[in-house]
This record gives structure tokens, sequence and C-alpha cells, in this order.
């Protein structure tokens, strides 16, 4: 440990607990009004009541929502494991022409605004004819879910020792067999981080579903529809309802992807 | 290289065609992330700012292809514009700078001052907001800064309101853990036996952090100023929600997008102009491994 006097140390406690604070209290406060019996975004909140969730639960258009935002995120995960892992094998195994500029264009879909990769998208999906929907949103989602998949995948396979697959090809393993028996053991848990990841940033992102998702109400996914709610007075309660619960549910994949990968990338690479 | 014969399969000639042809096995793994990310990708990139120089026809109905810099004259001349551009990046840098100075500490304490189990809860602490949905928080925001009525007016009797000030704080806070895992990963790396020889050699603790944890951090800053600044710069839900009549380049990108989508294209090249020369500028610094 850095050598530290006790004032230093208790001074960047000090500021831990304030920007810890500074994180969680929006979040509590939402928490905290989803119980509100005034249908109000008023403080303090009038009184206690569980109203909200028992309708919340009831709502049909939230459960829609959910269940395309689901879809949507397995579709876009699945695609991004697969291109993510093949980039990251094709940039660290290979020298090729052109690879400097492809591992700066991986980066392109989350270094660039949302907005730009929205409006970008869209246009280009009606240029080629491909109608706005599931599909084209799952598209959309995939391009900027590789990069993670890549980061968590490349770092990984920088680490690997290059002995291990020789050993298995010496003693006989074809090219298959290596990859089931000996690479992807080595890779699953960077996989799974990467996997995780890609699968939390589609399913609260909603700059570029926007753009990449067709008009049509029942095929919103579930920040859609927080949005179009949220502008609705009698929504409200139930909006702080799905979003305190949503924010319950992800701590099973922050905790997940914390057992799974003891050591610590970047943040797309986690 | 072949292994020992075994019995003759489809998958064991695949394999041996496979593994001494290795331009076949690049070309397998490449194809997909090519297409994706240059044809689709780039290609849609290009095709927008392709775009940008069109014009919609006089009476407004359709875009005409006749190529110009109608929309960048515009751009450059309105001082309407003008001014939104140069506030965004302005916000943009100020919100990176905020969270720079919010989580060297924080990320510090995690890494190298907290004991390993309040280091999990504390890990967990930051990442769980980060997961949160986006738009939950800016809301919340929404119920903690209105004026009057607020949470922080009824608390303390005074609060910005919605404006310039709000979409600030409202970005660096959505921003925040963006910032602080970047800068953590990177003090995790950084090995306690430098810091205790730099203490040897008679640093200070200041001093040590000034001189060697800083310098070494840097890659990892500027990873996590990638994502701050292009993440502020693009920004337009959070901005109506707490920017009351402020006006970003997301905004303005937004609202002409349905019917002016040459000029929407050309005022999205700001960003991308920015971010273009930003990431080229860090790449020496090696912070691209660090995102």
């Amino acid at each position: 440990m850095i050598y530290s006097n006790r004032t230093t140390r208790a001074g960047f406690r000090a500021w831990t607990a304030v920007v810890v604070a500074f994180l969680w209290l929006p979040l509590a406060i939402v928490a905290v009004l989803s119980f509100n019996t005034s249908a109000s975004l008023a403080w303090p909140p009038k009184g206690f009541t569980g109203k909200w969730w028992t309708k919340a639960i009831d709502n049909d258009g939230a459960r829609d929502a959910l269940v395309m935002s689901l879809k949507t995120a397995v579709g876009a995960t699945i695609l991004a494991l697969l291109l993510g892992t093949a980039a990251s094998f094709a940039v660290h195994r290979f020298k090729f022409f052109g690879r400097e500029p492809l591992s700066l264009i991986l980066v392109l879909p989350i270094a660039l605004p949302g907005i730009v990769t929205g409006i970008a998208l869209n246009s280009a999906f009606r240029q080629i004819g491909l109608s706005l929907g599931t599909l084209s949103l799952i598209i959309a989602h995939a391009t900027f879910c590789v990069v993670v998949v890549y980061n968590n995948v490349i770092a990984r396979l920088r680490r690997l020792s290059p002995n291990l697959e020789e050993a298995s090809s010496d003693l006989g393993a074809d090219m298959f067999q290596t990859f089931r028996f000996v690479t992807f053991p080595l890779l699953r848990s960077a996989l799974l981080a990467g996997g995780l990841l890609a699968f939390g940033l589609s399913f609260d992102e909603i700059v570029v579903t926007t753009f990449t998702n067709g008009p049509g109400n029942d095929l919103q996914t579930l920040p859609q529809w927080i949005l179009n709610n949220l502008s609705r007075g009698e929504q409200q309660p139930i909006v702080n309802v799905v979003a305190t619960a949503v924010m319950v549910f992800s701590l099973v994949p922050v905790w997940a992807a914390q057992r799974l990968t003891g050591e610590q990338g970047g943040l797309a690479g986690r | 290289m072949t292994g020992p014969p075994g019995p003759v399969t489809i998958k064991r000639c695949v394999s041996r065609f496979l593994s001494a042809r290795p331009r076949v096995r690049l070309a397998g793994l490449l194809t997909g992330p090519a297409v994706w990310l240059v044809a689709l990708y780039l290609g849609s990139l290009i095709a927008l700012f392709l775009t940008s120089f069109y014009q919609l026809n006089e009476d407004g109905t359709g875009i005409n292809e006749k190529i110009g810099s109608t929309n960048y004259h515009e751009l450059l001349d309105k001082t309407v514009y003008r001014d939104v551009a140069l506030r965004t990046i302005g916000v943009a840098i100020l919100v990176t700078v905020i969270d720079m100075c919010l989580a060297l500490p924080i990320a510090f304490f995690i890494a190298k001052i907290a004991r390993p189990r309040v280091r999990t809860l504390l890990i967990t602490a930051v990442l769980v907001p980060l997961w949160g949905s986006y738009l939950v928080k800016a809301f919340a925001w929404r119920a903690l800064l209105g004026s009057p009525g607020g949470v922080i007016d009824r608390t303390f009797g005074t609060s910005p309101g919605y404006g310039l000030p709000a979409v600030v704080i409202v970005l660096a806070y959505l921003w925040l853990p963006y910032m602080i895992v970047p800068i953590y990963a990177g003090l995790d790396r950084l090995p306690d036996s430098l810091l205790e020889a730099s203490n040897d050699l008679g640093a200070g603790f200041w001093y040590t952090f000034r001189s060697v944890v800083v310098p070494m951090l840097l890659p990892a800053i500027v990873a996590g100023s990638v994502f701050t600044f292009s993440l502020s710069m693009g920004d337009y839900i959070a901005v109506e929600l707490v920017g009351g009549p402020t006006q970003m380049i997301g905004s303005v990108v937004y609202d002409n997008f349905a019917s002016n989508l040459p000029f929407a294209a050309a005022f999205a090249t700001v960003p991308i102009l920015v971010m273009i020369v930003y990431l080229l500028g860090i790449r020496r610094t090696g912070a691209l491994d660090n995102l």
C-alpha cells in the first residue's frame, strides 16, 4: 500500500463517501417515489403504498417492452460475440493490410455519439430498403456491442501463452479440438464478461434505438417505453416502479461479471 | 504441423486444409467483422457525410442531390449554430474535467487504500449506477432539480433549476462511472512496489501521487475522457429533460433529422470530426486499449 498518513487517508475516504452518495442519491429518490401515494414527482412523499407496483406488474405495455428489450439484447449479444471474437482472433493472430485502421473502426461505434450512429444507420437502412423493426434494431445494437466483446477477448488472447495451443496440436489434436478443449475454456470468462456488458449496453440503449426501431407502438423497447411515458403524468409512478425494478435486477449481472472476471480490464474490456 | 495419423474424418481433413492455409483462415475470421463494420457502419457514416452536401428542394419537399456547401455555410455563418457548437464542446470539456476530478480520488481509494472487502462493495456501488437506466437517472435529476418543488429546492431552499448549469451537473453525473472504471482498472494494474519505491526514495504522498501515479495513469484517464467527452457531445435527451431552453449539437441534429436531413448531417459532422481528431491524437498514448 502507498504510504500515506491518517489525515490523507481520511480525506480520500470522505471524498469517496461523498461521490458514492452523489451516484446513489438520484437512484434512491426514484426508489422512494415508487412507493409514494401521490402520483406527482413532488417532494417529500405523501405516504407509503404498494399500489404502483401491482399496477406495473399488470401493465401490458411495460411487459411487452421488456420482452422486446430482452429479444434485442440477446440477438445483439449473440452477434457481437461471434463478430467480436472473430475480429479479435484476426487482429491478434494475423498481420494484414488495414489491421491498424480496423482496430480504430471497431472502437468508432462507442467513441462517436449515439446520435451520429443513429442517424447514419437510419438513413443507410432506408437507402437499402430494410424496414425499421426488430431486425434493424438488432443490427444497429450489434454494431456498438462488437467492440466490448472484441476488447475483452483480445485482452485475454494477449495474455494467453501460444505454447498451450502448440502443445495441443503436437499431441495430435486438430484445430477444432484445440479450440474446443484448449482455447475456448481459456476464453470462457472473457466471453461471458464481454457478453454481459454487451447485453447491458443494448438493454439500456435509447438514442440509436430511437432512430433504428420502427415507430409502431408494439415494437417499443423498455427505454423507449420509459421515454414515452415520462411525459404522461398519470404513468409517472409506474415508470418509477419499472426503473427501480430494472436497477435491482441489474445487480445480478454486475455481481456475476465481477465473480467471473477476477481481473479488471478497461470499461469496455471489463 | 500435422499430428500423428488418427481416424480420417471430414473434420480432420478440413482442419488439415485450413492449418496449411493461413490466408483462408484469416478470410474466414475477417469477412464478418469487415462487412459489418467497414461496409455497413463506415459506409453509412460516409453516406451521411455525403448527404451533408445535399440540400432541401426550394419548396421543402425532398432532397436535392446537388453537391454544395450551403449547409456548412449556414453552420458557420449563423451565430446561433456557432454558439450551439461551441457551447456543446465547452460543456463536454467541462464535464470531462469535473469527472476527472471526482473520479481520480475515488478510484485511488478503491484500488490502493480500501480493504479488499470494502473494495468489492465499492466497485459494485460504482457499477450498479452504470447499469441503471440512463433515462431513469436523467429523469431522477428532473425530480431533484425542479424549482420550485424539487428535492434540492425543498431541502436546501434553493436549486439551480433547469438550464445550462443543470446540464453540466447531470451529464457529469451520468458519465462519472465511465471515468471511474478505466481509472480504477489502470490503478489496479499499477504495482504497489512502484509507489513504495517512490516513498523509499524520499517522496511524500502527494509528490508520489503527482509524479508517479498520475503520469502512469494517463492512458486510463484519456480512455475515460473518450467516453465522457463523446457522450456529452451527442446527448440530447438529458439536455431536453433538465436543460430548459438550452440547445446542444445533439438537440439541433435531432430536431432537424426529420425535416432537413442534409443540415442535420452537416451538424453531425462536427462531433465526428472532433472525435476523430481526438482519437487519432490519443492513439499513441495507448488509451484505446484501455477503453
